[in-house]
């Protein structure tokens, strides 16, 4: 059968984008493939992995199990759209470096985008509640303890301004 | 690792929508959060021609509480179940379930009702379901009706949903009485598909004797699993009661099979312990005077962990 196609628009990190996609197109390969937004990675495509991360309206999602055209209508916003529009990082991004939560970097845009979501809701986590945040990601390389720290540093960052100290949460 | 091809349907009304399903019959598949549907499609394991999707249907996006029990619509997420405060003083044990399903970001996006039609028999709410008694509300072009949980899951993976139907709301009734609640598994990682889990109620008298207890289990059968234990502990209170004889019984009363994730013997051991240990937290919170009436407790997430220390 000749596959069915949609003109969908779609507003992504506040700009609209329009594509033309087949029913099937997964949202993760149409951030990528489509509109050229490969900051969304896309690793297990089956929910587990957490690297294709979006969010939807301000949820982090999984765009590896939403369909393009589901998109239509909602806010999306991806790793591309967290950084301020005059190029600052945002704290989480700014945490990770700072705490090195990333080493081949995959896996970093899914978690930022969960951790900033994340942070938005609970500002001052405990250790505990860290892990639990991004315990739906997956990282092969950390090990995850500079994550926490990160997850830990970036709520400092956004509570105290980012001049509060380091030590604390990155002791390396 | 890409979903075969379909034709896509975005109703803006469920009356549009028991129209194109109708239309379509056997091979049309309702997409609601698409947590397990879209798996299954990127896998190949299923590969329906026309997909509805219901996200339009925001009217379906309800989560309603009163004396009986909550009623939770179609597009109701995961997520606002769980947060609904006064879903959760109603029925306490669908948030004990809920966060229990995979995680936060899956369940942002997935439905409750979604995961009972999908009858993964490893599915927690498919135990809260069976567990309460509760039913499912389904719709088709022209008439409308309601299955209790004993009848919806038919097999695993396999719910009584027929083509041209569609479930358009869950309800979770409260439970009488005296009785608490509680919901424990054992995955490898939190946020996994469960080895074992148990969903458990006990109901106690006004002297605080036990005289109902009974439990739901997921990943040890075809079809959600619900076992009356009361003849263990009828008469007992919550200090006295002994828990491992209810988890013995248990443990018999169920066949689970090896995959590999875990043997049938492991399984049965799960079965054991799990079972205990649900019954006794649930009997606590019975007990506690802040309970009272039909209550299951004023709970935070933070006192079921360090209740059940199960998750280890």
């Amino acid at each position: 059968m000749t596959e069915q196609m949609h003109e969908i628009e779609l507003r992504v990190n506040g700009v609209l984008r329009t594509a033309t996609v087949p029913s099937r197109r997964l949202l993760s390969d149409c951030l990528r493939h489509d509109l050229g937004l490969t900051g969304t990675h896309v690793g297990c495509e089956h929910g587990v992995c957490g690297a294709c991360t979006v969010q939807i309206d301000g949820r982090p999602m999984r765009s590896c199990l939403m369909f393009a055209v589901s998109a239509r209508g909602h806010e999306i916003t991806t790793v591309e759209g967290l950084a301020d529009p005059d190029g600052s990082m945002h704290a989480v991004q700014q945490a990770f470096r700072e705490c090195h939560g990333l080493q081949c970097g995959f896996c970093t845009p899914g978690f930022l985008t969960v951790i900033a979501a994340y942070l938005r809701d609970h500002p001052d986590p405990t250790e505990a509640e860290a892990r639990e945040a991004i315990g739906g990601n997956l990282c092969r390389c950390t090990g995850y303890q500079n994550i926490v720290k990160a997850v830990l540093r970036a709520a400092r960052i956004l509570n105290e301004g980012t001049d509060a100290p380091v030590a604390e949460e990155a002791p390396r | 690792m890409k979903p075969p091809a379909f034709r896509y349907h975005s109703p803006r009304s469920l009356p549009e929508a028991l129209d194109t399903l109708d239309a379509v019959g056997h091979d049309g598949k309702v997409l609601a959060g698409g947590q397990s549907l879209i798996p299954i499609l990127n896998m190949r394991l299923a590969a329906p021609g026309h997909l509805v999707d219901i996200n339009g249907l925001t009217e379906l996006a309800y989560v309603r509480t009163d004396a009986d029990g909550v009623r939770v619509g179609a597009l109701a997420r995961h997520a606002d179940v769980e947060a609904d405060a006064d879903a959760h003083r109603a029925v306490s044990l669908l948030r004990q379930g809920l966060r229990l399903v995979a995680h936060p970001v899956i369940r942002n996006r997935g439905t409750t009702v979604g995961s009972l039609v999908h009858a993964d028999p490893s599915g927690e709410m498919t135990a809260v379901l069976s567990l309460l008694g509760g039913s499912v509300e389904l719709a088709r072009l022209g008439g409308t009706r309601r299955v209790g949980a004993a009848d919806f899951f038919t097999g695993p993976l396999e719910s009584c949903v027929e083509p041209g139907e569609m479930a358009v709301s869950a309800y979770f009734p409260r439970l009488r009485g005296r009785t608490g609640t509680e919901f424990i598994e054992a995955a490898r990682r939190h946020g996994d598909y469960a080895m074992c889990g148990v969903a458990a109620a006990v109901t106690l008298d006004d002297d605080l004797r036990i005289v109902s207890a009974r439990a739901a289990y997921l990943s040890v059968s075809p079809v959600p699993l619900v076992l009356d234990l009361t003849e263990t502990l009828a008469g007992a209170t919550p200090d006295t009661a002994h828990w491992r004889a209810a988890g013995e019984l248990a443990a018999d009363r169920t066949e689970p099979d090896s995959d590999i994730h875990a043997t049938a013997e492991y399984r049965r051991h799960l079965v054991r312990v799990l079972t205990a240990r649900a019954l006794r937290t649930a009997a606590v919170r019975g007990a506690d005077p802040a309970v009272g009436g039909d209550g299951q407790g004023s709970d935070d997430q933070g006192s079921d962990d360090r209740e059940c220390g199960a998750r280890d």
